[in-house]
């Protein structure tokens, strides 16, 4: 069943005004259980305003939002539980911390959830193992920490509350490539352990190649492709002209390929690009 | 090419609240960059490379040695004024560098500070704007431009005061690749139109790449410099120090080390694609060889 569903999920902003904006239109999206999802989109496509609606922090204007089956905006009460079981974590949410501790920040989400101290902790700490923070931070200001480690405080702070379903807004924008890998490995490493379902908002559709099984791509407020990595990728001119950037890899082997060179176009990483070359070199290429 | 920053010696600390012992950032550091230039600084955070550019125009001093900006010292307090005339800062977050509520007054708003007569204002500002493309924007409202946008007011702030250098701090992180690529056609016309000399301090190889000159950072020192070409040859260390290398160099570089020798200066994807095709006729025209010795 579909873990995330929408059924012409429309939002509006500024309605009335004369600065009204149409940000998703007539979204129809299943989203199954257990899928590590990339969710691309140039700014302004519609991706943020479509994912604030995963778990209520944006009311649609018109259309249906399911979340296991169940109407999200069904009663109002039963919204928080919604919260607890979608977490969001924003754009640089390294500048949400608050608590005194790192500790007492990762514990916040699970301790308003009602755990006692024991589940609490055990929470902490496991989600704290995921982003690689290590004792000696616990007890440290989450002020004192450096940028990629507070951000990862944040991450963890989302984590603890097991969500089912846990969305991340660009959670590599801005740190060196040494600090992307370790997020985005951290974050695959908890998907395969957990088992639950990711999405990763990303410009980076080399990122996106790399950790991601499927792909959402939003443009003018619609939902323009959601399938396999790979079958995305192979619409790599008309992504490319929405102003999303195809890995220069990719751009390489479709030029060899137009040039007749018997190679598969369909490369994304650098891997598949030397896998496929080596397939080539030794004879397999072209049938020839 | 007369020497515009001159960065002789420089050592710098810094002191933690509880720890006694001050962190050093970088020691003896030798840096300089020429009039007209446009170069690039590449290192993994805490790196050292803001701190570097910081002491360009004098918000960080330096501990011990001298940093020199057209022959002024910025110890020297009497020639801040000049220096940050001529060395003007662009950061990452466009959201806190727009201070006026619409983009011309924003970009004015140095002007005014200096003292500018209102019609010589008028003229930077429109000039300013025109150079970076975004003269329709005059009467908008700041907020409401996309961070690409933004970034760009923020540099024609800049370039209305007329400094000869602009120094760059990962202008383009936090933007999307049309932004990127919206502020990176702006810092390269800057160079290249105007020649302004250009320091751009980021983490995007392929940004790195389009500049004349790469100097990549790591613990404090400086580990390269040259020109992309050169600097991209040498993956291994760069990945070392956690940085990445454009991914035409990096297939490159995974061909030679899997028995296929190709040429470790390819950065571009038109170099790649040239350079692959021959890889594969090349290989091709071996294997025939090897197939007609066998018949006969």
């Amino acid at each position: 069943m579909a873990i995330i569903k929408t059924e012409n999920l429309c939002h509006v902003y500024s309605e009335g005004t004369p600065f009204v904006k149409t940000a998703i239109d007539n979204i129809n999206l299943e989203i199954e259980k257990g899928e590590m999802i990339g969710v691309i989109g140039h700014t302004g496509s519609g991706k943020s305003t479509l994912i604030q609606h995963f778990n209520g922090l944006l009311e649609p204007t018109s259309g249906k939002i399911y979340i296991d089956g169940q109407d999200l905006w069904e009663s109002k009460e039963k919204l928080r539980q919604f919260r607890f079981k979608v977490g969001l974590v924003f754009q640089y949410p390294e500048y949400q911390l608050f608590e005194e501790t790192v500790y007492k920040d990762i514990a916040f989400g699970p301790k308003n959830m009602g755990f006692s101290p024991e589940e609490v902790d055990a929470r902490v700490r496991e989600a704290a193992a995921f982003v690689g923070l290590k004792e000696k931070h616990m007890e440290q200001s989450p002020f004192e920490l450096s940028g990629g480690q507070k951000r990862r405080v944040a991450i963890a702070g989302v984590m603890a509350m097991r969500p089912e379903v846990l969305i991340l807004d660009e959670p590599t924008a801005g740190l060196d490539p040494k600090g992307r890998d370790r997020i985005l490995g951290q974050i695959q490493e908890y998907h395969q352990e957990q088992k639950n379902t990711v999405l990763i908002v990303s410009h980076s559709m080399e990122d996106v190649a790399r950790f991601a099984q499927k792909a959402l791509v939003m443009n003018k407020s619609q939902v323009f492709m959601y399938d396999t990595v790979e079958n995305v990728f192979e619409h790599a001119n008309e992504i490319s002209a929405m102003g999303l950037a195809v890995p220069q890899i990719t751009r390489v082997f479709m030029k060899l390929a137009a040039k007749g060179y018997p190679v598969d176009p369909h490369v994304y990483t650098i891997e598949g690009a030397k896998k496929e070359l080596l397939r080539v070199m030794n004879g397999q290429g072209g049938g020839k | 090419m007369s020497e515009f920053i001159e960065a002789k010696k420089i050592s710098f600390s810094y002191s933690l609240e509880d720890e006694k012992e001050p962190v050093k950032v970088f020691e003896d550091l030798d840096f300089t960059v020429n009039q007209g230039e446009m170069v690039a600084v590449l290192g993994h955070n805490g790196s050292g490379k803001s701190t570097l550019a910081k002491h360009f125009n004098a918000i960080l001093l330096p501990v011990e040695g001298d940093v020199l900006v057209n022959g002024m010292n910025t110890k020297n307090e009497e020639d801040l004024y000049n220096i940050r005339q001529e060395i003007g800062m662009v950061f990452q977050n466009p959201d806190n560098q727009i201070v006026a509520t619409v983009v011309e007054e924003d970009v004015a708003f140095g002007l005014e500070n200096i003292g500018i007569s209102p019609a010589e204002i008028r003229a930077r500002v429109d000039q300013a704007l025109d150079d970076v493309g975004m003269s329709d924007y005059k009467q908008h409202a700041p907020h409401r431009l996309s961070g690409g946008q933004k970034q760009r007011v923020a540099i024609a702030g800049i370039i209305a005061m007329r400094p000869q250098c602009i120094v760059l701090d990962e202008p383009t992180a936090m933007l999307d690749p049309r932004g990127r690529d919206e502020v990176m056609k702006t810092i390269l016309r800057l160079n290249q139109e105007f020649g302004i000399t250009i320091v751009l301090i980021t983490h995007y190889m392929d940004e790195a790449a389009q500049c004349g000159r790469v100097v990549v950072m790591d613990g404090g020192k400086i580990i390269l410099d040259s020109t992309p070409k050169d600097v991209f040859s040498h993956v291994r260390m760069l990945k070392n120090v956690g940085l990445d290398v454009p991914q035409a160099t990096e297939i490159a570089y995974e061909m030679t080390k899997a028995g296929y020798p190709m040429p470790n200066d390819v950065l571009t994807e038109d170099e790649c694609v040239q350079e692959l095709a021959r890889l594969i006729e090349r290989t091709a025209h071996a294997r025939r060889k090897a197939k007609e010795k066998k018949r006969k």
